[in-house]
């Protein structure tokens, strides 16, 4: 019987260990991407943008072209390119600080023209590479270097969902929101990137796969424990699923006062 | 190409187009809104494309990911739209990635005014965001200057592989003047191809990444190294200068740039007639600025006169070059207020009766 290879590194990842901490999901996410990118066969016309952030090196570990983008900034930058070049297949791997909080105008601007990329925006409700301080979308009471006491929503407001924020832009969308903290977890997060780089392929229309990410070393957890914090924390505040196809269209407007009368 | 009436702010739009630019980013801001105005119609027509961004800071970055994949790109501004710029521009410097970026300079600081100024000056010309880096600033005085400076620069970004500013003002913008666009344009300077360009990794090459960050001081100091000799080449080839009267025996060299040179020059005839003797020199290129060239004009004079919009940005640079050798004396409006010819007259008039009177002014 002749021997199969049936498990190796996808070829879009570069043979280069990643810094990231122990028990962080980054790793497992740039792995899915390089497979999605393989299966897709767009490797040889992909351009990857790498954020501020922990993922900031991304450009060593993809075996991708790749610009680094300042932070926040990277669905400008991949506006640019795709502009320039609206052959090449352009995408941004974003933080939830990036792209949640410094970043927030260019992500919806970006959404909002339909710019025909792809955001692969990675939430682990905090600033990891800057030392735990409070994101946008740290969870209510969760402790960060910055709100040492947890953090207190009447002042820092609610924790901001972005991919329901972003599905109430009119303009066509695939807006997904996807978790890794276990395998089937990761195999729904796997579908949904490969929608979203095919709906790039295809020239549809903007895509952003939100994937919810565990961060043992700045949460101060094991992270065997990280995941089930992520599960019984995060999920049901930040829900997985699709928020918005292209064919969803506008959402219907809600009667108010005399107009519910009728 | 037939001569041809146009606007500034048109001339120069016209001109990136000129130069193989097919990629637009702006934002709007007074006084400079006719060239993304202007770059909306035309960039269609031509194949190119145009994009009103959300803010300065999106527009340039814009520019960043596009210069990325080795297109030709260009942006214009003003002032407070400038600084929201620098981010990128910095970026840009560190990442080795040509751009064209135009100020049409109005008054500040803050919000300022919309009326003319040279106030940006220092912005523009010692880097302007953060970090050690330089753009190559030029400065044209007439609307035809405005459109060759703008297709130079193309070419100059492209050779340098950093940004090049073109400063304006909003009399540059708004002034109507004869312009001609030449038909067998040859770039300034032999243009290697683009192999650093993010295109796509088919493995035939290294793979391209367009990137600022250096963690390792070591290689960081090196990087930084490999920029200044890019800024010292530039310094050594890219001085451009203009001088007027300076073939006659005079007594007083005035320094000025962009249209207030302009009116300088209006003034300096008006003196020469009465047997002032009255010399001009005009830095176009005010990165790199023109010392060597300004101090030899300068020792020919018994005096140095600098023009500005501002409150004396570019006699700094001026005080550099003479060295204490010869009095400067500098006169400048800001706030949008310009500096007529009869008051750069008088300003040129006073300081040749206070040398005669043998009052130095530092």
């Amino acid at each position: 019987m002749a021997e199969a290879l049936v498990f190796s590194r996808p070829a879009a990842l570069a043979p280069t260990p990643t810094t990231y901490c122990p028990g962080c999901t980054h790793g497992i996410i740039h792995r899915l991407v390089a497979e999605v990118i393989d299966e897709l066969g767009i490797a040889e016309r992909t351009v990857g943008i790498a954020p501020v952030g922990c993922a900031v090196f991304a450009y060593n570990f993809f075996s991708l072209d790749f610009q680094e983008a300042s932070h926040g900034r990277a669905p400008a930058v991949a506006t640019g390119i795709k502009r320039a070049r609206p052959d090449l297949i352009v995408f941004t791997y974003q933080g939830d600080g990036d792209l949640a909080s410094i970043g927030m105008a260019e992500i919806i601007h970006c959404a909002n023209r339909g710019e025909k990329v792809t955001v692969v925006f990675v939430n682990n409700a905090i600033y990891g590479m800057t030392g735990g301080q409070m994101a946008p979308t740290t969870m209510p009471g969760q402790i960060a270097t910055t709100c040492p006491l947890g953090r207190d929503v009447s002042l820092a407001g609610y924790p901001i969902r972005m991919v329901e924020l972003l599905s109430t832009l009119r303009t066509p969308a695939f807006i997904a929101r996807a978790a890794v903290h276990t395998p089937l977890r990761a195999i729904g997060a796997k579908e949904m990137l490969r929608q979203a780089f095919q709906y790039q392929k295809e020239g549809t229309c903007f895509s952003l796969v939100e994937i919810l990410s565990t961060c043992p070393t700045n949460w101060g957890v094991p992270p065997a424990e990280a995941c089930d914090w992520l599960e019984h924390n995060m999920v049901p505040y930040y829900p997985v699923g699709i928020f918005k196809t292209p064919a969803t269209g506008d959402r219907a407007p809600r009667p108010y006062g005399a107009e519910r009368e009728r | 190409m037939a001569k041809k009436l146009m606007k500034g702010s048109e001339a120069i739009g016209e001109a990136a187009i000129q130069a193989g630019c097919r990629l637009f980013f702006g934002y709007p801001i007074t006084p400079q809104n006719e060239i993304p105005e202007y770059m909306s119609h035309r960039m269609p027509q031509v194949g190119g494309t145009f994009v009103q961004a959300e803010s300065e800071v999106a527009a340039s970055n814009m520019l960043y990911g596009a210069a990325g994949t080795g297109e030709r790109v260009f942006t214009s501004s003003s002032s407070p739209g400038i600084s929201l710029m620098q981010e990128a521009i910095s970026y840009m410097a560190g990442s080795e990635l040509p751009a064209v970026i135009v100020n049409i300079v109005r008054g500040g600081p803050g919000l300022g005014g919309i009326l003319p100024s040279q106030g940006d000056y220092f912005q523009a010309t010692k880097g302007g965001g953060h970090g050690d880096y330089r753009l190559l600033v030029l400065a044209p005085w007439s609307v035809q200057e405005a459109a060759d400076l703008t297709q130079d620069a193309f070419d100059l970004a492209d050779y340098y592989r950093n940004p090049v500013m073109v400063l304006g003002d909003g009399l540059i913008g708004q002034m109507m003047e004869p312009v001609e666009f030449g038909t067998e344009r040859k770039p300034v300077r032999e243009l290697a191809p683009k192999t650093w360009a993010a295109t796509g990794w088919k493995g035939d090459r290294p793979r391209a990444i367009i990137n600022s960050l250096f963690l390792d001081p070591e290689v960081l100091e090196r990087h930084n190294r490999k920029l200044k000799a890019k800024y010292d080449a530039m310094e050594r080839d890219e001085v451009r200068v203009a001088t007027y009267g300076t073939d006659q025996p005079y007594d007083l060299l005035v320094v000025a740039f962009g249209t207030v040179a302009r009116v300088a020059s209006t003034a300096m005839e008006e003196l020469v007639e009465e047997g002032v003797r009255v010399a001009l020199i005009r830095p176009i290129s005010l990165y790199p600025f023109p010392y060597h060239q300004v101090r030899k004009a300068a020792e020919k004079a018994k005096a140095v006169l600098v023009l500005e919009l501002s409150c004396g940005q570019m006699v700094e640079d001026v005080r550099m070059a003479v060295a204490e050798k010869r009095p400067v004396r500098f006169y400048g409006r800001q706030g949008g207020m310009l500096i007529t010819p009869d008051e750069a007259a008088a300003e040129m008039r006073a300081v040749l009766a206070l040398r005669k009177r043998g009052v130095h002014h530092g």
